[in-house]
């Protein structure tokens, strides 16, 4: 028993090694988010291209999407937007923008230059959906379910890797669910 | 040397930059500044790993900043404010979460863990102390006996 007691010291260095090592291992920069299971903020926003046209959360009900959060000027977002095209072609899944604090004409012109992936587009100028949300920066992208129920996000660029391993298994489940 | 204090100074030049904060935007009330004032130093902006909004740059930092303004200036107080923002960005954005259950642990932890240092320490220097009294008082009588002998043999 006394032996046992000895390598105690150990036994909780060996623990608290892993909590820091598993604590290494997570990104600082991707949050939590607050949403996760809850509906989508309500919201009246118009549409980018059609500004006498107001969307809701209501527009983003009966199937599962992918709401993603661009703008102009953000880098990122320029190298995901093929893959957005890709995956709301190939893929079928509609693709929702959230044209977050970006000026109208840009966005428009972006949307003509490189090709057009999403189903519409809301135009948040003053980013105030987007601070419903919790977004923190572009490219975001949220998994929204028929019911219109936030079930995922995720922050940065959506890529093969991405889609393949995060995105599409959860798209999947959820459209099998609804 | 010249870099350091050129950084130093850059440094602080900006969060001169930043803090366009409580001097510059209108308010009711004193009271209302220094709610201001409290708030955005409280809050943590969320795009920056360790700043609070009053400091950052972050665009992100100003949309909160306006929205703790807006708010002050709509009567809300600072508990509602505060809440407000852990409702969209979770707990990450306040230094001091409230305590409940995705929290207790960060709360109750430093406590239990400085309680099991206490008792090891107490349990240790009790059995130390146990172990000192048995060594003083450990002669039996047979070995009072061989020691009185080894003692007189020497004696002769």
């Amino acid at each position: 028993m006394k032996r046992a007691l000895l390598f105690l010291p150990l036994v909780l260095a060996a623990i608290i090694g892993v909590i820091l090592f598993w604590g290494l291992s997570n990104d600082p920069t991707k949050l939590e988010s607050a949403r996760i299971d809850d509906p989508l903020p309500s919201f009246t926003l118009p549409s980018l291209q059609d500004p006498g046209k107001f969307l809701s959360q209501e527009d983003l009900k009966g199937k599962v999407s992918l709401l993603n959060v661009w703008a102009t000027w953000c880098p990122s977002c320029r190298v995901e937007h093929p893959y957005l095209l890709k995956i709301a072609k190939e893929y079928g899944v509609p693709v929702i923008g959230l044209n977050y604090k970006d000026e109208r004409d840009a966005a428009k012109a972006w949307l003509i230059k490189l090709d057009d992936p999403y189903t519409f587009n809301i135009y948040d100028e003053k980013g105030k959906l987007g601070l419903d949300l919790g977004v923190y920066g572009a490219p975001e992208t949220y998994i929204v379910d028929s019911q219109g129920i936030v079930r995922y996000r995720h922050v940065g660029v959506v890529d093969d890797q991405v889609w393949k391993k995060i995105l599409e298994p959860r798209v999947k489940q959820y459209s099998n669910e609804g | 040397m010249k870099k350091l204090i050129l950084s130093l100074c850059l440094l602080l030049s900006m969060s001169a930059i930043a803090d366009e904060g409580a001097d510059t935007l209108e308010f009711k009330s004193d009271e209302q500044r220094s709610q201001y004032q409290r708030l955005t130093e409280e809050l943590r902006c969320p795009k920056c790993q360790n700043q609070n909004i009053a400091d950052s740059n972050a665009p992100i930092a100003k949309d909160l900043r306006n929205e703790v303004h807006r708010m002050i200036l709509e009567g809300d107080n600072e508990e509602q404010i505060v809440d407000f923002m852990v409702e969209r960005y979770g707990n990450f954005v306040v230094y001091k979460p409230k305590f409940d259950t995705t929290t207790y642990l960060l709360w109750l932890g430093p406590a239990c863990i400085a309680m099991l240092g206490l008792v090891i320490v107490v349990i240790s220097a009790r059995k130390k102390r146990r172990a000192s009294d048995t060594e003083g008082s450990a002669l039996s009588q047979e070995e009072k006996n061989q020691l009185s002998n080894i003692l007189s043999e020497d004696e002769k």
